[in-house]
Order: C-alpha cells, then structure tokens, then sequence
C-alpha cells in the first residue's frame, strides 16, 4: 500500500512534466495543425541558457526566468522564421522543417555547450517527503514541479477563458478563416501560440533536467512520452493533454515499479500498450470531440 | 503520366546497375561501403515512400521494422544457420507479417494520430531486445556472420560484395515497388489517399488498401534491416533509435514524397550531407566538440533550406529542371504532386485556364469546364 502511494505520487509529479510539453503540443496544433518535434530540443537548449545563468549569477531563479523569456523568445522566432514560409506548402514539409529545426538545435547545442553530461540544480530539496516514518516517494522539488505546471496549466487555461487575447485564440484555432474575416490577426495569434508553447517546453525542460541530467539529447524521450500524453488525451484538448500527461506518468510510474528488473526497460512498451488500447477504443483521443474528416 | 513504363524502369535499373559496379570497382573500401548504406536507406525510404505518399499514411516507426528484420536475420543465421538468400526472404516474410499487425491497428488512424503510435512503436519496440538479453542479446546484440561467396575468389574485398548485395535488393525492390504504383493496388492507394469516402464508392476496399500498404512498406523496411545486419556484422537496439525512424520519413520527403527517384536522392542526402560536412569540419582542425556537431547542426540546416526552397523536394526540383530544359517526359510519379503554378512551367490544363493563354480548342474548353 506505501508502495503503490509512493508510485502514485512520483507518477503524478513526472506525469506532469509530460502534461507540460503534450500542452505545448497542443497549443501549436490548435494554431498550425502541425506537430512541432523541434519542441523537446527547444526545451533543452532553453535549459542549457539557465545552466549558464545559475553559473553566472549564483541565482536559480534567475536561472528560471531566463530560462522561460528564452522559451517565447525561440517559439516565437521558429514560427516566424521557419514555420509561416512554410505554410501552404505540403502538410508533411513542415513536419520536416521542425525535425530539421530539432537536429539543427542539438547540433548547436553540441557545438556550445559540447556532448557531456550536466548536471542542473533544483530549486528546492530532492529528498524525499516523509510522513511520520513512511516515506512518500517524492520531494519538496517534485511538490514543485506539480505546483508549478499546474499554475502554468491554470493560468493558461484562465487566460484562454477570460481575456479577449484568449478569446481570439480560441476563435483562430476554432476556424481561422472566419476569425480572419472577424478582424483577428490569425498569423500574430499563431505566433502568441508558438511563443506559449516554448514557454511551457522552456518550463518542463528546467523542471525534469535535475532528474535526466542535460545534454544535447536529453529531452528526446520526454518529447516522445510528451507526444504519446498528447495523442492520448486528444490533440485538440488542452485538458486532454494534462490527463494524458498524468494518466501516463501514473502508468509508467507503476510499470516500473512492479515489473522489477526489467520495468525500466519495459516503459516504452507499456506506454506503447496504452496508447494502443486508448486509441482502439477513442481513435482521436479521449478527450476528441465529434468526428470531423475532411471529405 | 505513363512515365514509369516497365522498360523504361527495368531500363533506369539497369543504368544504375552498371553504375554502381563500376563505382565500387573504382572506389575505396570506405565509399563501398558508403553505397551499401545508400541501398540500405533506398529500399527501407522507397517503402516508406510509397506508405506515405501513395497511400496517405505517415510512419515514424518503420525503424521498428529494419529492427524486426535484423534481428531475424541475426536469429536465423546464428541458431538455423541458413544461407543469406533464404534468410533475406525469411526476414521478409517475419517483418511482412509485422506490418500487416501493426496495419490492421493503423487502419483506423489518421496523421498525427497514426504519428504518434508509430513513433512510440519505433522506440518501443527496441527495448524489447534489452529486456530479454538471454534471446536477442542485451545492448551488445548479436554478431551476424557474412562472408563473400566462395566463386568470387579470397581477395575479393567484402565491403564490394556487400555494396553488390545491396544495391541488388534495393534495385529489385525499386523495379517492383514502380510496378506495384502503376497497378491497380497502387491507383486504389492513390485513391485512398485523395479521397477515402470516394474510393470506398468507387468499389476500393479501403482498410485492406490501407493495410497492404504497410505490409509492402514494412517489408521493404525489413529488407534493408537484413541488409543492415550483414553490412554492419551487428544487431544491437543502438541501431534502430528514434533518430533512424525520423531519418527514413525526412529522406522520403526531402526526395518528393510518393516518387521511387526521390527515395533515391533523399537516401544521398542523409547518407552523404552529414559525412560530407564531417569532412570540412575536421580538414579545418576544429577541436573535435565543434567538429563532431557542425554536421549535425549543418544537416539540420539543409533539412530546412530543401523544404522551404523546394516544396516538392529534390525530385520535385529536378522535374522543375527538366521541364526548363523541356524534357517533358520526365515527368514520373504521383500526379497529385506535381507542378504548383509558380514552380513549375503551366501544365497543358493550366494553360487552358488561364485567361489570355492560346485560344483553346472550344472542344478542349468544354471538356475542362
């Protein structure tokens, strides 16, 4: 029972760090319907710009900050850049182009910050919690991390709610002709959705780098697992990709818990079965809404 | 658009048969086994070419497919000791069956849906060989035993031998591959993939359409990781990461999707891009950090540049060349992809459209309006 508490809460706190890149998955499908895979490299380079200011100025929150500007900063230049020349050119070309974006990054990464492993601080103690004797599984760090996306998540989600910045996203995403035809800027609107999504990667990237250690392609399998939370919680639905992210952590987090020796080895392939079964029953997701194909 | 004609092909085939034999008499050792890789890649992106661009359907996992291939070749050779021929069939056969599974669950997904499961597939399925190390041999793998055959005599050098094997199969599959699109299998893709509601009224089972397709794809996927076996003399999951998946679908794009020449160009790229670059980076003496990640960071640029510069990719270029040049019969592949206005010279239908183009024959004009 301790166990499976334990499981519990370290799957919730990596289940969220998944939540955070499936939603700035999310948030760029909305806008583009393009799945950017330059997103986990974005969120490493984004780190390794921290790991060099908590060097140079002592600080970590400086570090964190630093960390989330640059995420807005690169999502909003990659979209200016690469993406919108793209646009109206086959769908597939600028799958290609954020692929390419990715190995480029690494590459640049490599070249800066050289291949070795890195260690990244964390913002508060990684030892873990207990109750009276009975340890819980997780640190003051991963109560944290859990707050932190949740915050980002909520105010996300309020300001989608309830400014008329939100406002005009939701209608670009919703049908961008005719929000187009309602005077909304689509192309900024796109761009603010690129930004928010290097924000959310930016913020996942400084949150799980002190548990992967950073290099070039530290953040490969968390994108991976990130876009495997979104897919099954349906790529259209922000709520989607935070249960996705959770649901998935959880399993992982019991996969290799009780699958003894091998259950490291095996996480892919229990995330694989899951994404499976999910998509046999719900093709679109869980949260998908009514079918729509384009005819 | 009857380009791809069968002699034409076996013709183009052949040409390149011949090319390959004098290059791997002329070159060095390392170059053989450089055109061992581009046939590997060929055959492995010509299946996925033809999954995705003729039948509409992504796959970022066929790297799961080279893996289920080398790995049965690696099985077969150590515990049956079969001849290499029997065993590329073999493998054929295993990972064939690979792709109609993993078909029949794709046939209910689309685009990034059917991305994303065929992603977590290609790193998923990997892991299974460091689970189970007392079968598939943990993270060193298992050694594969290749050898030249004994009527090319001992000096023959092996890496010519293998680069001969590979071009082979990766000919035979491109000439088989061009026969399949031209046939009614390959217009029941094409109409899937336009159009999957019309295609069923047009009589097209689209499930089964859907699930061929990717057994062809994975097979041709598990050629080229029985190929990989021999030439590499190792299976180990190291090989068959994320990275080799995401290869495979960028070579078929940045060639022209849906076209067997594009297959062949995009596999030059990423086989040749990133070696060439390694050569500039180290003939400048910069420190090996820098040297080792500049074709890296250099490839990443070309995969960009291409796509933005040439939406069509390579294949889409070299049509756009031909026309200039006005070889109009070069024109080959998938229709659907051809020329957008502004790329490429105005098609005969183009020009019909456009106002103060030729009169057209009134005849014509009715039939397009």
């Amino acid at each position: 029972m301790v166990e499976f508490l334990q499981f519990t809460l370290s799957g919730l706190s990596f289940g969220m760090i998944y939540a955070a890149i499936a939603l700035s998955l999310v948030l760029i499908w909305r806008g583009t319907r393009l799945l950017n895979f330059a997103q986990g490299g974005m969120a490493m380079f984004t780190t390794y710009i921290a790991i060099e200011v908590i060097h140079g100025t002592g600080s970590y929150w400086a570090g964190f900050v630093v960390a989330l500007a640059a995420g807005v900063v690169l999502g909003a230049v990659a979209e200016l850049a690469v993406i919108r020349p793209s646009l109206g050119k086959p769908e597939l070309n600028a799958v290609i182009i954020t692929i390419g974006l990715l190995i480029l990054i690494e590459g640049l990464a490599g070249i800066f910050y050289g291949g070795q492993y890195r260690s990244f601080p964390a913002a508060f103690s990684v030892i873990g919690l207990k109750v009276g004797s009975t340890p819980l599984g997780i640190s003051r760090f991963d109560l944290f991390v859990a707050a932190a996306v949740l915050a980002t998540t909520l105010l996300l989600a309020l300001g989608f709610r309830y400014t008329s910045a939100g406002l005009r996203m939701r209608a670009a995403a919703f049908n961008a002709t005719i929000a187009r035809l309602s005077g909304i800027r689509v192309a900024r609107v796109v761009t603010v959705g690129w930004a928010l999504a290097g924000l959310l990667g930016a913020l996942a990237g400084v949150l799980v780098s002190p548990s992967t250690f950073l290099y070039p392609n530290s953040m490969d399998s968390i994108f991976v697992f990130g876009f495997t939370a979104a897919v099954i919680g349906g790529l259209d639905s922000p709520a989607g990709a935070v249960v996705g992210g959770l649901l998935l952590g959880l399993a992982l987090s019991y996969a290799g818990g009780y699958l003894g020796s091998q259950g490291s080895n095996l996480t892919p392939l229990v995330a694989l079965g899951i994404l499976v079964v999910v998509l046999m029953l719900r093709p679109d997701g869980i949260f998908s809404g009514t079918r729509v194909r384009r005819v | 658009m009857n380009a791809l004609t069968m002699p034409r092909v076996l013709g183009a085939a052949l040409v390149t048969a011949v090319v390959v034999v004098i290059l791997s008499i002329q070159l060095n050792t390392f170059r053989d086994y450089q055109i061992a890789e581009i046939a590997i890649e060929v055959t492995a992106v010509a299946g996925l070419t033809v999954l995705t661009g003729l039948s509409g359907q992504i796959s970022l996992g066929n790297g799961a497919f080279m893996a289920i291939g080398a790995y049965a070749t690696a099985l077969l050779t150590l515990h049956l000791g079969w001849p290499f021929y029997v065993v590329l069939v073999a493998a054929a056969v295993v990972t064939a069956a690979a792709g109609a599974v993993v078909g029949v669950a794709a046939a209910r997904l689309r685009g990034p849906y059917l991305a994303g499961a065929t992603l977590l597939l290609g790193v998923a399925l990997p892991s299974l060989a460091e689970a189970y190390p007392g079968v598939f041999g943990g993270d060193q793998g298992l050694d594969v035993n290749f050898t030249t055959p004994a009527f090319l005599g001992v000096n023959f050098p092996l890496t010519r031998w293998q680069a001969w094997v590979c071009s082979a199969v990766a000919l035979v599959t491109l000439v088989l591959l061009a026969n399949l699109g031209r046939s009614r299998v390959g217009r029941s893709w094409r109409a899937v993939r336009d159009d999957e509601v019309a295609a069923a009224l047009a009589g097209v089972n689209v499930a089964r359409a859907r699930i061929l397709a990717f057994v062809v794809s994975a097979t041709c996927a598990g050629m080229a990781g029985a190929l990989l076996a021999i030439v590499t003399g190792l299976v180990a999951p190291g090989a068959f990461t994320i990275t080799l998946s995401i290869a495979l679908l960028t070579a078929a794009v940045i060639g022209g999707l849906g076209t067997l020449p594009g297959a062949l160009w995009g596999s030059l790229v990423i086989i040749l891009v990133p070696t060439y670059a390694t050569d500039v980076a180290t003939s400048h003496g910069l420190s090996s950090s820098v040297a080792s990640n500049i074709p890296v960071a250099a490839y990443g640029a070309v995969l960009i540049l291409v796509m933005l510069v040439f939406p069509q990719g390579i294949q889409g270029a070299v049509r756009w060349a031909a026309g200039l040049v006005g070889i109009t019969s070069a024109r080959t592949g998938r229709p659907a992809s051809a020329p957008e206005g502004d790329e490429l010279p105005p098609s005969r239908h183009q020009v019909l459209l456009t106002p103060g183009g030729d009169p057209p024959d009134p005849h014509e004009k009715e039939d397009t309006q």
